[in-house]
């Protein structure tokens, strides 16, 4: 028996501890197909003919958000053989709503009823039989963050799976809504059937006045006004309009539903624990400078702490590596270029990014616990209004401020924001967020040029990258992101302990990832970047890397930095290689200028910049676009190379216009 | 009165729900429906969004969505 089924549920109703219950480690993560919206999916553990695919976190089926239309559309047209609907026990209400508008989709279904350990906890009760025969579903209680129930659940699905009975009800409304969605239903019936859509949903749909459903349906003008006409009389009868009636009447029902089946005398543990927390974690003055302490302690750990030793034995194993591999070539006596590609391309290109892993794992342990323990909710409460100027969320923050560390994982990280819109514009704004690899960059700069004024350059550049950032925001939320944003109406959800399988799985898959991209995309850029520096134009191996078809490549897009104050071919090269690791530019000057040390090197800097095209050449720096790996995570992330290119060409644009303007404002104002 | 008039630590009944489109759904979808019992928890540190707790979770909305949310009269909790 070889079927699909679709885990459907709110967010933070335990949905991903539940999907790694049931799929344990075996996941297929990728992307839905033309939007960012994040699909998961694998076999389930014991049976693997049966492939579980995870639907976003959402709380309706309305047709305004990426999250939502994706569930509807999979639900409707992969036709999965049941839908397994992840419910949160401490929150039966609203987490009821969604399940009753999945009941319309006519699909067989079971309700797994999660968190039911906190519910007997408190001493509160669920009758779970009375509700499975109210709803004429199957609902089996469970605790997927104690793997309990969880062999209930299955058997349960699997008998659903096999009768194929879709749900038995779903007629939950009353009066007024019930004669409208009849009626409806009725002129419907064959446009429904044709369209290939469940007449109830589409009749609900009608009601509520869902654009997409109309259109998909292909009802004639004569039948619409008929619709239409039915759906006032219905809104003059209960006077209220159409959206608020279908809410309602599904709360209602719900609203009646619990009174009959849940026993509730209390807040849960939870819920009472989560209150006391958060009159610390978001105090009125302690909230902010909270967050702000932990986000150092998160930084503090990854870089110094753990990342550094970290990041130093990986580079250490990969120079060991890199050593051995090259004296075994030698020594099988491979051609002088094979040598080379191997060990200067792939191996220091490869090299060089995959040190970076440990530091990417550890952020991603931290991220997780942060989200998985319901705090990043909160950063999002006491953020927000910093961000809502620029057309974002208090959910953004995070990815951001992770950005100063490294672009890649900030990146990444943007697949934790509830919305497609926020999700894109952040992949954009966070690179402009001056990553740790361009220290030396500036370090370099500024010992060269502005010995006395180090800190105010440093400090300088930083807030560039931050005040383009917004201007971006601002200028991104008025031109492509223009239109209305996702609104911010988002649940805090109760703290809870952060589930060490769930972490490890996370930080697992971004690892994988990561070093999926750096032997693809990093491989593929590494071995560019080699042969350009190691060849000439006659395609013979060069000793002196100024007669590379780089230097050439280098010297021929030169000019186009006069207007940026600086026309040099060692400049342009570094920039390019910069593109690799931004700490290349550091390397890449130093080797074309044949500098023996550090202050040679600024005397060479000396007759390449002057100090305001020094200070260009950083602005450049800061906001082109970022380097490959970075680069692969936004194409990974927005998922398409278009708009990867887009965003690339965007970035490089911005920093060339403010190099620029940094320039010629500069020369001006200097006389 | 509407709920961005509210002071943390009290409630009230929804009257009604304004505004409009995506933001006025995903309200109702929240459970924000006429009837419906609110209290005002907190305000977050720079003054906004407001912290919310309704049909027994927490829920966070902006002063401005706030705004479009009429309270019964007389009917305080």
């Amino acid at each position: 028996m070889s079927c699909l089924l679709a885990l459907a549920g709110n967010q933070n109703c335990g949905k991903t501890t539940l999907f790694n219950c049931l799929t344990g480690s075996n996941q297929h993560v990728g992307n839905f197909p033309g939007v960012t919206v994040e699909k998961k999916e694998g076999p389930i553990q014991k049976h693997k003919d049966m492939t579980l695919v995870d639907l976003p976190g959402i709380y309706s089926l309305s047709p305004y958000t990426s999250e939502e239309v994706v569930t509807r559309d999979f639900l409707l047209k992969e036709g999965p053989s049941a839908i397994i609907n992840i419910v949160d026990a401490t929150n039966l209400e609203r987490n009821l709503y969604l399940s009753l508008q999945l009941m319309e989709l006519e699909i067989p279904m079971v309700i797994a009823l999660n968190m039911m350990d906190e519910v007997r906890a408190s001493g509160n009760s669920i009758n779970v039989k009375k509700l499975s025969e109210h709803l004429g579903i199957p609902v089996v209680p469970i605790s997927a963050g104690k793997n309990e129930g969880i062999s209930d659940l299955l058997e349960a699905v699997i008998k659903t799976v096999r009768e194929q009975s879709p749900p038995k009800k779903y007629d939950f409304c009353t009066g007024e809504v019930h004669k409208a969605i009849h009626s409806i239903a009725h002129i419907i019936e064959d446009h429904a059937g044709a369209a290939g859509y469940p007449v109830r949903f589409a009749a609900t749909k009608l009601v509520e006045g869902d654009e997409p459903m109309r259109q998909a349906l292909q009802v004639d003008e004569g039948d619409l006004h008929v619709i239409e006409h039915i759906v006032e009389m219905m809104e003059e009868a209960l006077g209220t309009d159409r959206e608020a009636a279908l809410a309602d009447m599904r709360y209602s029902y719900i609203e009646s539903l619990c009174a009959d089946c849940v026993h509730k005398h209390q807040e849960t543990r939870e819920q009472i624990r989560s209150e006391k927390i958060d009159r610390v974690l978001t105090h009125k003055y302690f909230g902010i400078p909270i967050f702000l302490g932990i986000m150092f302690v998160i930084f503090w750990l990854t870089f110094s702490v753990f990342g550094a030793p970290l990041q130093g034995l990986l580079e250490d194993g990969i120079s060991l590596f890199t050593d051995s591999f090259s004296s075994l070539l030698l020594s099988v006596g491979v051609s002088p270029w094979l040598h080379s590609l191997l060990i200067d391309g792939v191996c220091a290109g490869v090299g060089s990014v995959l040190s970076f892993l440990p530091i990417i794992v550890l952020l991603f342990f931290f991220l997780s616990l942060l989200e998985d323990s319901g705090y990043m909710a909160r950063v999002a409460f006491v953020m927000d209004k910093l961000l809502r100027k620029i057309g974002l969320s208090g959910r953004s923050f995070v990815p951001m401020l992770i950005g100063f560390g490294c672009s890649v994982p900030a990146i990444m990280a943007t697949r934790t924001l509830a919305s497609e819109r926020d999700r894109k514009m952040t992949i954009v704004l966070t690179p402009f967020m001056s990553c740790s690899a361009k220290l030396p960059i500036y370090a370099m700069i500024t010992a060269a040029f502005f010995p006395h004024s180090a800190a105010l350059v440093m400090i300088s550049v930083y807030t560039l990258g931050i005040v383009v950032g917004i201007l971006s925001g601002l200028l991104l939320k008025n031109t492509i992101f223009k239109g209305n944003p996702v609104p911010f109406v988002m649940e805090l959800p109760a703290y809870r302990m952060p589930s060490p399988r769930s972490v490890m799985l996370h930080m697992w898959e971004k690892a994988k990832d990561f070093i999926r991209k750096a032997f693809t995309v990093i491989f593929v850029a590494a071995i560019v970047i080699w042969f350009l520096q190691s060849f000439d134009f006659t395609l013979n191996m060069v000793e002196d890397s100024t007669k590379s078809i780089l230097a050439f490549v280098g010297s021929a897009i030169a000019p186009a930095f006069i207007p940026l104050g600086f026309n040099d071919w060692r400049a342009s090269t570094a920039l390019i290689t910069g593109l690799t690791a931004k700490e290349s530019v550091v390397s890449t000057l130093t080797v074309l200028t044949g500098a023996a040390s550090d202050g040679e090197l600024g005397a060479i800097l000396s007759g390449i910049f002057t100090p305001l095209s020094a200070f260009s050449f950083l602005a450049f720096t800061v906001l082109y676009m970022p380097c490959v790996a970075a680069f692969a995570a936004t194409k990974r992330e927005l998922g398409s190379w278009r708009s990867a290119l887009l965003t690339a060409l965007y970035q490089t644009g911005a920093a060339y216009l403010v190099a620029m303007v940094i320039f010629q404002v500069g020369r001006l104002l200097i006389g | 009165m509407t709920l961005d008039a509210i002071k943390p630590g009290s409630g009230g009944v929804i009257a009604a729900i304004g505004g409009e489109g995506a933001l006025r759904r995903r309200l109702l979808d929240m459970g924000l429906t006429p009837g419906t019992k609110v209290q005002v928890r907190k305000v977050a540190p720079m003054g906004d969004p407001v912290e919310l707790f309704l049909r027994g979770y927490v829920l966070t909305i902006r002063q401005e969505d706030a705004a479009k949310i009429t309270l019964k009269e007389g009917a305080a909790v």
